[in-house]
């Protein structure tokens, strides 16, 4: 029976193959007392030595598809699983008690993972309680004679079904085969939702129930436009959505060809066009779909990917990478987002009642200047190989503006002092805060350039966090509340003759660009698979006409909705 | 029995990397080894042992080793130490 499911829409394009759940099986077991002390050693050891062989399998895969640094943690896992300590125990309580394998696994990892959780400060020692974990699960599969999913492994085309996605969970994922990712849980700036726009696949999240309504090998099919999930499609089902999936590919390849064409409105105003990137690896989708610049790179995934602060000069290789491989084309860089829902194992914060209101940011960076200082001479090292943009992130205050340029300054008088060579650097700082968009004015004339980073703006301007699900209808991006800021911020910068751009999730966003392009917004940053669908639709759009509109949205509408409504009856798609 | 005394050095300690490295070394050699701090003796091959041990900087260790290659054990694991900044 076919059955339908309704999503939140997180990354375009049309999918149908087979589901691969991504799901934990059932590991528990019982204790049982054992006679016969060499079959059970033996039942261990093979089950030891079938975790190995997966484990290599898996190291292999991935570090071909995915690269060595994300092969390393399955190095890690070997490592224990080879470690005599570990497995010795296990032995020998196999042997002194006479319990099962099962029971003995269980006791002696629980053992390690508890004297790792209890190292309370050394972070570091923490989270490798989670490696134990992790092999323990595979061993106990092994044991019990179940399946572990093992996405390293998939060697056919799947739709990944899952009730959430984590970093961990992607890594693992051989790309070439997953056509689509659909989950149980998450929003439009989940982690799974970004991760599928930047492999341009279709992602449907938030969808309730996939994870129990799909089996494993079911046939799905996910339309990544509008948020259907078909499971168990008929016939008809699958043409019409091929058809639909063609015309989809037809637009894409339309897009494509303006893959070197430059970003033009019907009457000939251009608007820069820029990709978001969180690691260097990122760049070849940024220039293969044309973007302009690098209008946002989160340097945050260079301290979530390590195990300990990233060091000055593995940080100027990253930012060196991106700043060559973007060829002269501007690169504006944020300092450090740690804080909110972004953490380190090895920088321990303070529980917060309100982390998004919190020690985050530049508040970090302000307090501990060692951290700061280490990121800024590596971007200033690498300033001399390309444009670069330094960006300040969650600025309140003139003064912390000040003072963050202010160490900036001095760490660039230390590198020419000592013979470095240093590039010219644009700084600027993001606007997400309303008190740094209310005082934009003032700001606009000392900082280079604005970027309104819109998810947090429109979070803190409605005072709604915006992963609460029962005040998401307080996400608004189009309420003349927020547009009014966001034209004050453009008109601020234009004052004093800088520039205004924009790096939340709405500079891509269909019903905004026409509000933006009206508003007179310079770059527009975005997904790097969004850039070709915006500057097609630039081609259409006429600024005067946009500029008469804005007046609309900002002056006679007086909601969110009636602004949607206004866009779609004005412009043409 | 070969015996070398370590003051370590290194902000971070041995954990993380140089814990791996360690315990990579350490197990290419058939010689029993053995990390000594704060009278806790573990197994240098144990990746959980080292870790387990919190050797955190300023920490004054002993490395012993016995067996058939043990003074090239030794060797190899001063090396490692040097290399990895763990050590003066």
């Amino acid at each position: 029976m076919t059955k339908t499911l309704k999503g939140i829409a997180a990354s375009d394009g049309i999918a149908i193959a087979k589901a691969y759940l991504l799901v934990q099986p059932d590991l528990s077991f019982s204790k049982s007392a054992i006679d016969d002390v060499t079959k059970e050693t033996d039942r261990l050891q093979s089950a030891i030595d079938k975790s190995h062989d997966e484990l290599q399998q898996i190291r292999d895969s991935a570090a071909k598809s995915l690269g060595e640094e994300e092969a390393q943690v399955f190095d890690a896992h070997m490592m224990i699983l080879a470690d005599p300590e570990f497995t010795g125990a296990v032995k020998s309580k196999i042997t002194d008690e006479n319990v099962n394998a099962e029971a003995a696994l269980d006791e002696v990892s629980t053992t390690f993972i508890k004297m790792f959780e209890a190292m309370t400060d050394n972070p570091y020692m923490q989270e490798r309680a989670a490696d134990v974990r992790d092999v323990t699960k595979r061993v106990m599969a092994h044991l019990l004679g179940v399946e572990l999913p093992n996405p390293a492994l998939i060697h056919e085309e799947v739709v990944i079904v899952a009730h959430d996605l984590t970093p961990s969970d992607t890594a693992q994922l051989n790309k070439k085969y997953v056509k689509a990712f659909v989950t149980d849980i998450g929003g439009r700036t989940a982690h799974s939702a970004i991760m599928a726009r930047t492999l341009e696949i279709p992602a449907i999240v938030g969808a309730e129930s996939v994870t129990t309504d799909i089996a494993a090998g079911d046939e799905v099919i996910v339309d990544g436009n509008t948020g259907d999930i078909v499971i168990k499609p008929s016939a008809e089902e699958v043409t019409k959505y091929q058809t639909a999936a063609e015309a989809f590919a037809t637009q894409k390849a339309e897009w494509q060809k303006l893959k070197n064409a430059t970003t033009e409105t019907a009457n000939g105003v251009h608007f820069e066009l820029a990709a978001n990137i969180g690691t260097p690896k990122d760049l070849q989708g940024v220039l293969d779909n044309g973007a302009e610049a690098v209008g946002l790179y989160r340097t945050e995934f260079l301290y979530m990917d390590s195990a300990e602060l990233p060091s000055e000069d593995d940080q100027f290789e990253a930012y060196k990478a991106v700043l060559e491989g973007m060829n002269g084309k501007p690169v504006v860089v944020r300092t450090m987002d740690i804080g909110g829902d972004k953490h380190l194992p090895y920088l321990p914060l303070p529980e917060e009642m309100n982390p998004f209101l919190g020690y985050r940011a530049i508040r970090i960076s302000l307090d501990r200047q060692d951290i700061f200082r280490t990121q800024l001479r590596a971007l200033l090292r690498a300033s001399a190989f390309g444009r670069l943009r330094i960006m300040f992130p969650m600025i309140a205050t003139l003064q912390e503006f000040r003072q963050a340029k202010g160490v900036l300054e001095e760490e660039k008088a230390k590198l020419v002092a000592d013979g470095v060579k240093v590039g010219n650097i644009e700084v600027g700082i993001m606007i997400e805060i309303p008190a740094a968009a209310v005082l934009a004015d003032q700001f606009a004339k000392e900082v280079d350039f604005f970027s309104i980073g819109t998810n947090d703006l429109i979070q803190y301007t409605m005072a709604a966090d915006r992963g609460n699900e029962h005040v998401s209808y307080l996400y608004q991006p189009y309420n003349p509340s927020i547009l009014r800021l966001i034209k004050h911020v453009i008109d601020s910068a234009h004052a004093e003759g800088k520039w205004a751009g924009m790096c939340g999730e709405a500079a891509g966003d269909p019903i905004m660009v026409p509000l933006l392009v009206g508003l007179g917004l310079d770059e527009f940053s975005m997904s790097a698979t969004s850039i070709l669908k915006v500057r097609s639709l630039m081609k259409h759009l006429n600024t005067d006409e946009m500029a008469k509109l804005t007046e609309t949205a900002l002056n006679v509408s007086l909601t969110n909705d009636e602004n949607i409504k206004l866009v779609k009856e004005n412009v043409k798609y | 029995m070969e015996k070398r005394d370590f003051h370590i050095v290194a902000e971070t300690g041995i954990h993380a990397r140089p814990a791996t490295l360690l315990v990579q070394a350490a197990s290419k050699f058939n010689s029993d080894i053995n990390l000594e701090y704060k009278g806790k003796s573990v197994n240098l091959k144990s990746i959980m042992g080292v870790m387990s041990l919190g050797v955190g900087q300023g920490a004054d260790v002993t490395i012993s080793a016995e067996g058939t290659d043990e003074a090239d054990a030794i060797n190899a694991i001063v090396d490692t130490m040097k290399k990895e900044g763990l050590t003066e």
